[in-house]
């Protein structure tokens, strides 16, 4: 996917075209800039005073991030910053108001003036509240600097686009960030910092065990010498947006910046000048570029920059796929067979390709689609064993082997509600003395209702083996059908 | 029996009952031993006058109620059964202290000692045996396993010893499952349990058997009792607690799902699965995951089990030390879980064709305890990836390479550290010379050594790996064509503890050389001399060997009577002798051999013109004979067989093959007495149906080859086939195919029954001498 090919190019934005042909920020700053570009140009065509406060504040963004990478916290930055935020609010108050005043008067006009209108002030309203949130983002204390090479632009731009960049890279901003990003969490710092990290810790194991679909994605980017390439961190929001591109006129998204181009055709003639419906920025592709690679936002991850054994994303899209598989509700339920949950939807079409045929069937429910993958699987946990397919078990002969059958499917409908239901840690250690338990007694344990106690905070139980050599056979663990990052969040 | 094997019961007994006496039980038990010599058999004739007196009463009814007679015919079948498993030596693989036994007390052996003595009318009591305690019986019992008459009239003697005996026995080998719920309620501490001359074994059998020997029962045999389902064996396996052994053998049906099954029999430690073949990797992971304490497992023939069930199989069960891969499409990959496995013994991994040089490197540093290593006719196994599999394992005593890649120098050259190297096969392998005397030079501890069918076996190679191991016992040369004289007399001057020999087809070896044999080594218990030109005065000096229990004689044109009179004379321990075509034998050697050989179980003069019924009868004073193979002596009648019948009770096994002189009255008094008798070929007799059909009498007859029968009809062979309940296996005439109607094939197969049906057109009398040398002409 190449990025460049969707930086906007907006007449009504030459400040920023100039920094933005730099090619060693394009990729990134393309797809950040978008929702700003939508909320400048909305002010343009609607709040008339807001259009000269514009640069003002870009300039202000300009020194405060200036001055949080000089020093790690300072009382005026701040002071700058809330200011800032005063505006916002006044501006999103001025807003609001307009839009009751409008549903006041607009009750006899014709119906399209009025959704145009209503689309408009939507698309204001969600730009200020982007920059209303990365700013206060910003006035959390920022400890370290792992982006030293960041240029001014890039961070201005990322300023603009609701992505706090350097400040970002606190120590508060591990598996909470998004509750914290509200800013409600500045006061007592160092309890929340202690237990986040407890939290984070404890998550790491599955989140890294699932990392390993994603280096299949880069598999170039691992040989990478540290400090040779730029690490580029993007937020939660930013990740999770359905569109990263945004029409500047009505503010409907998209998430190609080709599909923006197409759409903005229809809103007038200057967008179909050759030079508007261009590819922008082809020719600077001949240019060195640096190497730029992706940083988890999610503290812990082995995909973030401050972990060990930090592995970088090669591209957004792999940060776009590692956070949500790795750190989302997985909420993509295969329709056929009500079990697998996925968190990106391109998963979820792939395994329902080939959901139905996964004939290599354990005892816990899992199911494969290559035997040596169930026989991996077997190997590393106690107590599992290969079911034997149904329709083999029944052929031999009569009753028994019906029940045998049974017996197995009835493993898999236990299992599989116990894994989507959560349990608080107390309980998980109950849980994991059950299942030592029920392996003791044989004949009880393969029962329905032995299973019930086999939870998530059992496999703690099992052995677990360096992530580097545990190939994919561990990867089930969260193909399956497990939320950890809701189970954190409780 | 030997006192050796009475020390192992006692030890066994004597763990369980160590607190409760003081007695050592070692001295009662060669006293139990020799009173057993003097005074079983007068002592059962006064028991028997005593129960006569005393017990008169209900023996009597007992003995005329014909219901019960049916009853006792039935257990007779199973007597001789397990006998004939006691000869197995599957016996004494099992201890017997699963049994809890009454706690001994001295006064009640001088009770008894006294009973036997004194008249008993003393005792106020029935029976004077009531005084001594069930633990002497057991040992009395123990001493009189080998004899399972004994046995028997043993248990009919009284109530009470019927009793005794019942408890006494813990391993049982029906013949049919019908008995079972009989058997079962009679013998409740059965700990073997033996379906294999079963034809077929129902689920409700085995339930049956998992109830009533629930804990007692520890191992259970099915190999070749292929028709019962998963559900018979899941029960076996949730109600036998106890249960560490099943042999599965032959099962070809059988699926992944009774493996599972299998699976539950937690304390599982021994189980074979040769030849079944729909299992696959599946299963085998069943039972890796479900019988943790599994020790040995045989998969020979298992072509869907591969890689990931062994590997599975290696990582799951740690205590593996037996382990027969033979012919799996196994490769490289499960090799090395293999090597890490700490107890293995035994691995057998032949006919693996995935498995190739490169891989063998990952045993280097494994395999330390393994004792046993065969990777015959593995192809893709050179003398590059041999040394790394065979240093790996430096405790190794037992090693197979037959039918591999050349036996070099360099090979044999990788036995250098190998002290403990006890035997050495090698058959099928190209040998050179610098081979044999590598292996001479490194084996240090040399016991066996196996060159049959070897090419480049000259008499150099050979008297050099000799000449170095004096104490050689056992050395097979079979088809070394290129050696001659020189190596017998090599062989014979120094390896004069031989106990084994095998010089068949090795032609170049002159008639003087056998002499040799019979002067020097006097320990032979086995000889093979099959297809040579040893004569009368060799067979004279070999009746020398008065340990000889084995001799065979096949296609030995140069012998005649006067040989083998000499053998009947010298060698009285004669179990098994082989006359197979050796033609100019008469009347006179044979009997002259069942004079002297009383023990003689199995003889063979098959195609032996000259033998008359006046061989039959001198063989019928042969009491253990059970083996007779007299194909082809056309002389021969029915008034022979007839002798043999009465004679031989034991008889399991009869080829009167093309014995065109043997009709239906001959059948008559095999079907009265040979009630033991479980295979018979009667192809090309003058026999019809209603000799046949009287053989329906014989209620263990399981194997019936009937081709070229003139006097059977359609309607006749399917009386027979029904009346027969116990057939496993018939070979018949294809015609008969479709003759005999479909419904009735497909009854008989439900039963059990297997059929094999033969086109064979009739061949025209082979010349001796023109067979031999077409032999000949295929082994240059």
């Amino acid at each position: 996917m190449d990025l460049k090919d969707k930086v906007p190019q907006h007449p009504s934005f030459t400040q920023h075209q100039q920094k933005w042909e730099d090619p060693s920020i394009l990729d990134y700053s393309t797809r950040i800039g978008s929702p700003f570009l939508a909320f400048n140009q909305s002010h343009t065509s609607m709040l008339s005073d807001n259009r000269i406060k514009a640069p003002v504040q870009d300039g202000v963004v300009n020194q405060l991030v200036q001055a949080s990478k000089v020093q790690d916290w300072d009382p005026s930055a701040m002071l700058d910053n809330l200011s800032f935020l005063e505006q916002k609010i006044h501006q999103l108050q001025d807003l609001v108001h307009l839009i009751i005043g409008r549903k006041g008067q607009v009750l006899g006009r014709p119906d399209e003036l009025v959704v145009q209108q209503q689309q408009l002030v939507t698309a204001d309203l969600t730009s200020i509240i982007v920059q209303l949130i990365s700013t206060a983002g910003s006035l959390l204390p920022s400890g370290k600097h792992t982006l030293p090479a960041a240029t001014p632009s890039l961070e201005q731009s990322g300023q603009f686009g609701g992505v706090v960049f350097p400040s970002a890279q606190g120590p508060l901003n591990d598996g909470f960030q998004p509750q914290n990003a509200g800013g409600s969490k500045v006061s007592g710092l160092p309890n929340s910092v202690d237990i986040s990290r407890k939290n984070g810790n404890e998550q790491n194991h599955i989140i890294e065990e699932h990392e390993l679909k994603d280096e299949e994605d880069v598999e170039e980017g691992e040989s990478l010498i540290p400090g040779t390439y730029e690490i580029l961190q993007l937020e939660k929001e930013e990740i999770l947006a359905p569109h990263t591109h945004f029409c500047t006129i009505c503010g409907k998204g998209f998430k190609r910046d080709a599909n923006l181009r197409m759409h903005m055709r229809g809103h007038g003639d200057e967008y179909k000048t050759p030079g508007a419906l261009a590819k922008p920025n082809k020719e600077s592709g001949s240019e060195p570029t640096i190497i730029k690679r992706y940083s988890c936002p999610y503290t812990g991850c082995k995909r973030n920059k401050d972990h060990k054994k930090f592995q970088p994303l090669k591209t957004i899209l792999c940060v776009k796929n590692h956070y949500k598989r790795t750190h989302c509700d997985k909420s993509y339920i295969c329709s056929r067979c009500n079990t697998k949950k996925f968190s990106v939807i391109a998963d979820l079409k792939t395994h329902e390709k080939h959901c139905g045929k996964d004939k290599w069937l354990c005892s816990c429910g899992t199911t494969f689609s290559r035997k040596d993958k169930l026989f991996g699987h077997i190997a590393l946990f106690q107590g599992h064993t290969p079911a034997i397919p149904l329709e083999e078990a029944k052929a031999p002969a009569g009753p028994s082997d019906q029940g045998d059958g049974n017996q197995s499917t009835n493993k898999v409908g236990s299992m599989n509600f116990n894994f989507s239901s959560n349990v608080s840690s107390e309980s998980e250690v109950q849980s994991s003395t059950d299942i030592k338990g029920s392996i003791d007694d044989p004949a009880g344990y393969f029962s329905p209702l032995s299973f019930d106690t086999c939870n998530f905070g059992g496999f703690h139980e099992f052995p677990r083996p360096p992530f580097d050599d545990s190939e994919s056979s561990l990867a089930f663990l969260l193909s399956g059908s497990c939320n950890y990052p809701q189970k954190s969040e409780d | 029996m030997s006192q050796e094997s009475i020390g192992n019961t006692v030890g066994a007994s004597n763990n369980v009952n160590r607190n409760a006496t003081n007695i050592n039980l070692q001295d009662v038990i060669r006293e139990m031993d020799r009173l057993l010599q003097q005074r079983l058999r007068p002592m059962e004739e006064r028991i028997e006058q005593l129960e006569e007196i005393s017990l008169e009463g209900q023996l009597s009814q007992r003995r005329h109620n014909s219901e019960c007679e049916e009853e006792y015919d039935g257990e007779i079948d199973d007597e001789q059964a397990y006998e004939q498993a006691t000869r197995q030596g599957l016996r004494q693989q099992e201890p017997r202290h699963q049994r809890a036994r009454p706690r001994y007390k001295l006064p009640v052996l001088s009770g008894f000692l006294n009973s036997t003595q004194t008249p008993m009318k003393k005792q106020k009591q029935d029976n004077p045996f009531n005084l001594v305690a069930e633990e002497i019986i057991f040992i009395i019992l123990d001493l009189l396993n080998r004899n399972s008459l004994a046995i028997k009239s043993f248990s009919l003697v009284c109530k009470s010893f019927y009793a005794v005996e019942s408890k006494h026995r813990c391993s049982l080998k029906p013949l049919r499952q019908e008995r079972l719920p009989a058997l079962l309620s009679r013998y409740p501490n059965i700990t073997h349990l033996d379906l294999t001359l079963c034809s077929r074994v129902s689920d409700a059998s085995l339930s049956l058997v998992s109830h009533s020997c629930a804990s007692s029962l520890r191992s259970i045999d099915f190999s070749r009792t292929p028709l019962f389902s998963t559900y018979g064996l899941l029960r076996l396996a949730l109600n036998c607690k106890n249960i560490v052994e099943i042999d599965l053998s032959n099962a070809t049906e059988l699926k992944d799902s009774a493996l599972a099954a299998v699976a539950e029999a937690k304390n599982l430690e021994k189980l074979s699965l040769a030849r079944c073949k729909s299992i696959t990797d599946m299963g085998v992971g069943c039972v890796a995951v479900g019988c943790r304490k599994l020790r040995f497992i045989c998969l020979k023939w298992c072509f869907g089990v591969g890689d990931l069930g062994i590997g599975l199989l290696a990582v799951k069960c740690k205590h593996l030390c037996f382990l027969d891969l033979s012919y799996l499409p196994i490769t490289n990959k499960c090799l090395s879980s293999i090597s890490k496995l700490q107890h293995l013994e035994e691995l057998i991994l032949e006919g693996c064709f995935g498995i190739e040089d490169d891989s063998l490197a990952v045993l280097k540093h494994g395999c330390n305890s393994l004792k046993s290593l065969d990777v015959s006719t593995c192809q893709n196994i050179s003398h590059n990836g041999l040394p790394s599999l065979i240093n790996g394992a430096l405790g190794l005593r037992q090693l197979t390479l037959a039918h591999g890649s050349p036996v070099t120098s360099s090979l044999a050259d990788c036995l250098r550290k190998h002290s403990m190297l006890q035997s050495v096969k090698l058959d099928g392998c190209f040998v050179t010379d610098d081979g044999l005397k590598t292996i001479g030079n490194w084996c240090a501890s040399l016991r066996e050594l196996s060159l049959s069918k070897c090419l480049g076996v000259t008499d150099e190679g050979l008297s050099s790996v000799v000449t170095k191991h004096r104490d050689l016992r056992k050395l097979d040369i079979t088809c070394c064509r290129k050696i001659t004289d020189a190596s017998i007399a090599s062989i014979t001057n120094s390896c004069k503890s031989l106990t084994s020999l095998r010089v068949e087809s090795c032609t170049l070896v002159t008639r003087e050389a056998f002499v040799l044999i019979g002067q020097r080594c006097h320990l032979l218990e086995e000889l093979d001399l099959t297809d040579n030109e040893v004569d009368d005065k060799g067979l004279k000096y070999i009746s020398r060997c008065s340990e000889l229990s084995s001799l065979k004689l096949g296609i030995c044109l140069n012998i005649t009577d006067e040989g083998l009179i000499h053998i009947g004379k010298g060698c009285s321990k004669l179990v098994e002798l082989d006359l197979y075509r050796s033609e100019e034998i008469t009347d006179s050697a044979i009997l002259a051999i069942a004079q002297g050989c009383p023990g003689l179980e199995m003889i063979n003069m098959a195609y032996c013109k000259y033998i008359t019924d006046r061989s039959l009868l001198s063989l019928s004073k042969c009491p253990q004979l059970k083996t007779l193979e007299s194909r082809g002596c056309s002389l021969i009648t029915s008034l022979g067989l007839k002798a043999v019948a009465v004679g031989c009770k034991e008889l399991t096994k009869l080829d009167i093959k093309k014995c065109h002189n043997i009709d239906d009255a001959g059948m008559l008094p095999l079907a009265r007495f040979s009630q033991n008798l479980r295979q018979i070929n009667l192809s090309h007799s003058s026999v019809t149906d209603i000799g046949l059909l009287s053989l329906s009498s014989i209620s263990c007859l399981q194997n019936m080859t009937i081709l070229h029968l003139k006097g059977l009809t359609p309607a006749g062979l399917a009386a027979v086939l029904l009346a027969c309940g116990g057939l496993k296996k018939v070979k018949l005439q294809a015609t008969f195919r479709w003759l005999l109607p479909l419904r009735l094939v497909q009854y008989l197969e439900s039963r059990g029954c297997m059929f094999q049906w033969k086109d064979k057109v009739l061949q025209e009398k082979l010349d001796p001498k023109c067979w031999k040398l077409q032999l000949e002409d295929l082994m240059p």
